[in-house]
């Protein structure tokens, strides 16, 4: 059914693969730890390009390596970046990321140090780099619908006013614009806890409902109680919540949970890092609350959008998807306004309602969609933090 | 409307958040439940930052704090009603 969301559009970057992207990034990705220095030389190079240095991809085994590959290409992968160079010290991996990207349709392009060493692969990527520069500023924006939006969420540097304000803005935009048909995507397993009874109801059948307890139980018990030597309260809730009001992990995961409104029901459960599969709607990633982390896998995962509702003021960015900062608090708005995307302190004050607020926050998305910058975006952050499982080998 | 000091998420509830900055004690503070728009008065019994929480009746140790009309975690001292709800006087049911 028609609502006056339905006729929306945005400018976007339509791909081989049919998806949509927002940004047109040519991206210099390393395998591992040890390539970064050969990918920042590439980007330093050859202007327009952007290198994701990390800390990882060496050494690591079983599932922990399927995440590392699986966040590499599907990083590569994302829509928002329109050519991807892959550099690893070795060919084998190296060709594994380049080949999973390649499935897109993309141009993509892998080199190895190895029997070439730094100064022969910086050459060797930096014209092809520039091949990709071309090719990516030839690219031009379209009008695309809506529903061709993936857009995800989570939130940082909560208070009691993400609760009140900024969390039930993104739900009210997720029940406005899923059954218009975009993907959402929301996660924080561990901050689920204390709304676990109500976050499995929330999914689309019993089915889905029990396998996401199955997995919220698994995480409180293979790494909360494995590993905590403490209660966690000075970790969850974190410092920065317990000095923006929050006290406990119980309140803390309600206001969270109001980051999916009141009618949306998730359809299925990712893997962290997993690229949706069973269609349209709204689906909860197994992740990490760390804001870098979480945005990370999330991007991986596909999304071209995120939304983060703040309460004290978290300043991350990601480096291939603008993340749109919303805020309630007024303190934040006064001190951090330079972070901030869309200031709904308004909720507050009884000024603004959350279906205004909701409505203002599809504006911001589709101006955003179309090539406006973040605060994140023009302020540089671009943090690019990869998850990691368990000790490499 | 007159701008509230206090915002309640539930009836059932049983603290309310602070969302003014510069809260001092003795303030006659306007509390509004967002669930259904009503609103009642209650005194701050002490200076409150924006975001924290303060009781709406007089809490017992061992009491369970309610917010969006559910459990958020058990009070480990007696609170005033107006007092000032945190990290000294609630704690975590689960870790």
């Amino acid at each position: 059914m028609a609502s006056k969301y339905s006729n929306l559009t945005f400018k976007g970057y339509r791909r081989d693969n049919g998806r949509v992207g927002v940004r047109n990034h040519v991206v210099i990705l390393p395998v591992d730890d040890i390539s970064n220095a050969a990918c920042e030389a590439v980007a330093n190079n050859i202007k327009g390009t952007l290198a994701l240095p990390h800390a990882y991809g060496r050494l690591q085994f079983g599932a922990d390596l399927d995440l590392h590959f699986r966040t590499m290409i599907g990083t590569g992968a994302n829509p928002n970046v329109a050519a991807c160079i892959v550099i690893g010290i070795e060919p084998g991996w190296t060709q594994k990321i380049v080949d999973g990207i390649a499935e897109t349709g993309k141009p993509v392009a892998g080199f190895s140090i190895e029997q070439n060493g730094d100064l022969r692969t910086i050459m060797d990527a930096s014209r092809k780099a520039k091949e990709f520069v071309h090719y990516a500023t030839e690219l031009q924006r379209e009008d695309c619908a809506v529903g061709e939006l993936w857009v995800s969420t989570k939130c940082g540097e909560s208070d009691t006013t993400t609760g009140l304000g900024s969390c039930p803005t993104v739900g009210n935009m997720y029940d406005k614009l899923l059954p218009e048909g975009i993907y959402g995507c929301f996660g924080e397993t561990s901050e689920i806890t204390g709304a676990e009874h109500i976050c499995k109801q929330r999914a689309v059948s019993p089915e889905v409902g029990e396998r996401w307890y199955a997995m919220w139980k698994a995480y409180q018990d293979d790494v909360i109680f494995a590993h905590q030597t403490d209660d966690l309260s000075e970790s969850q809730p974190t410092k920065g919540n317990i000095e923006g009001g929050l006290t406990t992990i119980e309140e803390k995961a309600l206001g969270n949970l109001e980051k999916i409104g009141r009618t949306s029901k998730f359809i299925d459960i990712l893997e962290p890092a997993e690229a949706p599969n069973v269609g349209k709607g709204l689906y909860f990633m197994d992740s990490s609350s760390a804001a870098a982390e979480c945005v990370t896998l999330m991007a991986a995962g596909g999304y071209v959008v995120h939304t983060f509702p703040t309460g004290q003021g978290n300043v991350i960015g990601n480096p291939i998807v603008p993340v749109i900062k919303i805020t309630a608090n007024p303190r934040t708005v006064r001190t951090m306004g330079e972070h901030v995307d869309l200031d709904v302190s308004g909720i507050l004050r009884r000024e603004m309602t959350i279906d205004d607020a909701g409505d203002a926050l599809i504006d911001m998305i589709m101006r955003t969609a179309s090539g406006r910058s973040t605060a994140a975006e023009a302020l540089g952050h671009r943090e690019f933090v990869m998850t990691k499982l368990y000790r490499s080998a | 409307m007159t701008i509230p000091h206090l915002l309640v998420h539930d009836r059932k509830d049983n603290v309310g958040v602070v969302v003014v900055e510069g809260l001092t004690a003795g303030t006659r503070m306007l509390a509004v439940v967002t669930e259904d728009d009503s609103s009642f008065e209650i005194e701050a019994r002490n200076d409150v930052p924006i975001g924290h929480k303060v009781a709406l009746r007089d809490i017992a140790d061992g009491d369970t704090a309610i917010k969006y009309g559910e459990d958020i975690g058990r009070f480990v001292a007696d609170v005033a009603r107006g007092g000032h709800v945190h990290v000294h006087n609630l704690k975590t049911k689960r870790w």
